[in-house]
């Protein structure tokens, strides 16, 4: 019994630290008060570089009657989303400093986020994926609203809540049919039945809800609605947060629930995800061209970008989801990158949100214009950067499953998004500067760089390496 | 018809009688009560004076925040119900593992009972 | 068995309907009382399935502290309910669109249910024992077989408490505030001093 309880203990070692870290922050924050804010970032970032070594080289197993899986995927994905939560506590730190609202419960709340995220990529059970979208949720709106004084914070805070809690009721009406229809919560059990009875139809329809509830917190189109509202509201931090690891965690939970619980109805699911997929990148990049604010521009970006990874998924092979996790690890960076490069901007102490106002920026802040070029030219795919080979692992993965119609019209939309990119980097280099830009705060300033510098060339060297982790974790789903 | 749902059975007599109640003084008041409504009769009496405004005003946040507490430890509550009921009649070493499970759950919202504490939360201005 | 179909007939009719008026009533805080009776109902239907506990829950949590604050927020909030009803006429016939097609599949999935009878197939229910009550076959699985939510559910809680904190507390900074371990700690040579004042003399500081 005690043997069993430690090792038990130490597969989901991770889990245990992001929680008590919370809770031991929150104390010393609730002791220290604002002073502690300073050390309370420190302890949160320690304890995600912590969790992410401990989920790098900790055992695998199986927990709770398969309600918990940590195997190579669910490794592969926290060590992803715990760094990227680390960039985005520090992000948020010197963000907070500079406008004077220090609040030591922005990164227990990135805790708690993080904690959410990585029991979604291990969820093997139909409760633990809710109580872990649930879990993640709940912080993710709190912090849209974080800047309560700011009207366009709370109603980007109320928007998410709202339309968030709508998608969670379909996603439990989904489970309960699920749950009806195929006799159990636990995804191989399902996929027993399913293989037993077939996919009959109360499954299928339960699994349609499932997907459109997984798909909203993915913000993949026509489950989009709430992106750009937030993306524009909510302190930049949190949407850089918001934008990368959430969105990883929820494409691992879509191809985990699938692939482990549903392969047996991959007919009908790959034809839901595709509608899905050519939805988002269509109205990702259309819905991208008449945007003048930077933020929701991302937004519309980051749609589409849900759209070339959900083909990855839809492809139901090994080599798709491989695809898929490094398209996404790549993009988190890619966004990270822009994120930290709009915090690094401001024009007299307001920061700059408007596409129209980062003209002549090679003037005054060429490090900065450089930086956003590379991460333009890497999101819309150009040759030697990050993004280029990101889409071209999904792209291929999907003509070889002989989506090649469905990878056409991705393509083709993406050589209509260039065109907004492109014009950022136009007005960048060729406009006239209307006034000075303020000096960047370092830690923004650097984290820019090395996402930029990552993009290109860095990623060339990584690739391999990521290419081989990204291979190992889809093996464990057991696919073809 | 189970022996399980015959125990509810005094309930539903209970609200038949109410319903029945209930809804026999409004009918006979509606029926034989005499009634010569006018416009003076129906309007809203305020001191006196005619309504100044509708009744509805901003209202403090900090209700809220008491009720929204106020439910999370309902909820905890709740989960101390069925703990009670079965703790005692597991065997030994279950039992001692769903004691500390419950003790873990209650160190949790103990930590947040601090912070509510330390921040002046459950505190009136 | 009929008069559990009555039963189970009207407690359906009457969650149904008053679900239908949480939704038209002009009146919003109408609207919250159906929803009470919605919930109410609810848990009539849980005690037919021979979830006690869960009725119990329904009826202590929703209607007695969830329903009450929004009976709250309804009563006391200045929201123009006419102008938050503006839009209803315009999105109906999208929305009715939308509750035909959700209509069409359950109705499909029901006739599948009809036809096959669920999961009869898959499930297998356990049979409930009599011995133990509903609450009772609830604890023992929740805090060990189910540890794992459980906990989940505490941390849920836990950031409830925390957005709740931080979304809407603001301490006011001229407000003096009761102190109360100083207040009765306090001793009367704190605040009162005995002095001789001589004739023809006052006091100075």
């Amino acid at each position: 019994m005690m043997t069993d309880l430690s090792s038990a203990l130490m597969i989901c070692l991770p889990e245990l630290i992001l929680a008590v870290g919370a809770m031991l922050v929150l104390m010393l924050g609730a002791f220290g008060g604002e002073r502690s804010t300073g050390a309370a970032t420190m302890f949160s970032g320690a304890a995600l570089i912590a969790g992410a070594f401990a989920a790098a080289l900790g055992p695998h197993g199986t927990l709770f009657a398969g309600a918990f899986h940590m195997d190579q995927l669910a490794a592969y994905s926290k060590v992803a989303i715990y760094v990227a939560s680390a960039f985005a506590v520090v992000m948020g730190y010197g963000w907070m400093n500079r406008s004077n609202e220090r609040k030591f419960e922005y990164p227990v709340l990135i805790l708690l986020a993080t904690l959410g995220m990585s029991m979604m990529v291990s969820a093997g059970d139909l409760i633990s994926l809710y109580i872990s979208i649930e879990l993640q949720s709940l912080a993710l709106y709190i912090l849209a609203a974080f800047q309560r004084d700011d009207a366009r914070a709370s109603e980007a805070g109320l928007k998410y809540f709202v339309l968030g809690a709508l998608s969670s009721g379909i996603l439990l009406y989904g489970i309960s049919l699920v749950y009806g229809f195929a006799g159990s919560m636990g995804f191989t059990q399902i996929a027993h039945a399913i293989a037993a009875g077939g996919a009959n139809h109360g499954v299928v329809f339960g699994l349609v809800f499932l997907i459109c509830g997984v798909a909203f917190k993915a913000s993949a189109a026509p489950f989009h609605m709430w992106t750009p509202d937030v993306y524009e509201g909510a302190p930049t931090p949190v949407v850089a947060f918001v934008a990368a690891a959430p969105k990883l965690a929820a494409m691992v939970l879509f191809v985990r629930t699938l692939s482990m619980g549903f392969f047996g109805a991959h007919e009908q699911w790959a034809q839901v995800l595709l509608v899905i997929a050519v939805i988002s990148f269509v109205v990702g990049a259309f819905g991208g061209l008449m945007q003048r604010d930077v933020k929701r521009l991302l937004a519309y970006s980051s749609i589409a970008n849900i759209g070339y990874a959900l083909l990855g998924i839809a492809a139901g092979t090994q080599l798709g989801v491989q695809a898929m996790l490094v398209f996404m690890v790549l993009y988190m960076i890619d966004v990270t990158g822009f994120f930290a490069c709009l915090l690094a901007l401001a024009r007299n102490g307001r920061p700059i949100t408007q596409i129209s106002d980062l003209s002549g920026l090679k003037g005054s802040k060429p490090g900065i214009a450089l930086a956003i070029t590379a991460l333009s030219l890497s999101v819309l795919g150009m040759p030697p950067f990050s993004g280029f080979w990101a889409k071209f692992y999904v792209f291929k993965s999907a003509f070889d499953a002989g989506l090649w119609q469905i990878a056409i019209a991705g393509l083709v939309a993406s050589v209509v998004a260039a065109f907004y990119y492109l014009r950022m980097i136009k007005i960048m280099w060729f406009d006239a500067s209307p006034a000075p830009v303020d000096g960047s705060p370092s830690e923004a300033r650097w984290i820019a760089f090395a996402c930029a510098l990552f993009s290109f060339p860095v990623v060339l060297i990584a690739l391999h390496f990521l290419d081989q982790s990204a291979g190992l974790a889809a093996a464990s789903l057991g696919l073809h | 018809m189970n022996a399980f749902l015959l125990q509810y059975l005094p309930i539903v007599i209970f609200f038949a009688i109410a319903t029945v109640l209930g809804l026999g003084f409004m009918i006979a008041a509606a029926v034989m009560a005499p009634s010569a409504p006018d416009a003076e009769k129906n309007s809203a009496y305020e001191c006196g004076f005619n309504a100044f405004d509708d009744a509805r005003m901003k209202f403090d946040v900090r209700f809220y925040l008491v009720s929204i507490l106020f439910i999370i430890f309902d909820l905890e509550v709740a989960f101390l119900f069925p703990w009670a009921v079965s703790l005692f009649g597991m065997p030994h070493d279950k039992m001692v593992y769903a004691f500390v499970s419950m003790m873990v759950f209650l160190g949790v919202l103990t930590v947040g009972f601090i912070y509510e504490w330390k921040k002046g939360a459950l505190e009136w201005e | 068995m009929p008069l559990t179909a009555i039963a189970f007939y009207l407690l359906a009719i009457v969650t149904v309907v008053s679900g239908f008026m949480v939704i038209t009533a002009r009146n919003p805080v109408h609207s919250v009382l159906y929803l009470i009776l919605c919930f109410f109902s609810g848990a009539g239907l849980f005690v037919l399935l021979g979830a006690e506990f869960l009725a119990m829950l329904l009826v202590v949590v929703y209607v007695g502290a969830v329903a009450v604050l929004f009976l709250f927020v309804v009563m006391m909030l200045d929201v123009d309910f006419a102008r938050l009803r503006e839009g209803y006429a315009q999105y109906l016939p999208l929305g009715l669109v939308v509750a035909a097609v959700l209509l069409g599949e359950m109705v499909t999935v029901s006739s599948a249910v009809a036809n096959r009878g669920a999961a009869a197939a898959n499930a297998t229910p356990q049979a409930a024992d009599l011995h133990v009550s509903n609450t009772q076959s609830i604890g023992q699985v929740l805090y060990t077989d189910y540890i794992y939510f459980f906990q989940a559910a505490g941390i849920v809680l836990l950031i409830a408490m925390i957005g709740a904190i931080v979304l809407t507390l603001r301490h006011k900074p001229s407000v003096r505030r009761q102190k109360i371990h100083e207040q009765v700690g306090r001793r009367r040579r704190d605040a009162v001093e005995v002095t001789k004042v001589g004739v023809g003399e006052g006091i100075s500081e």
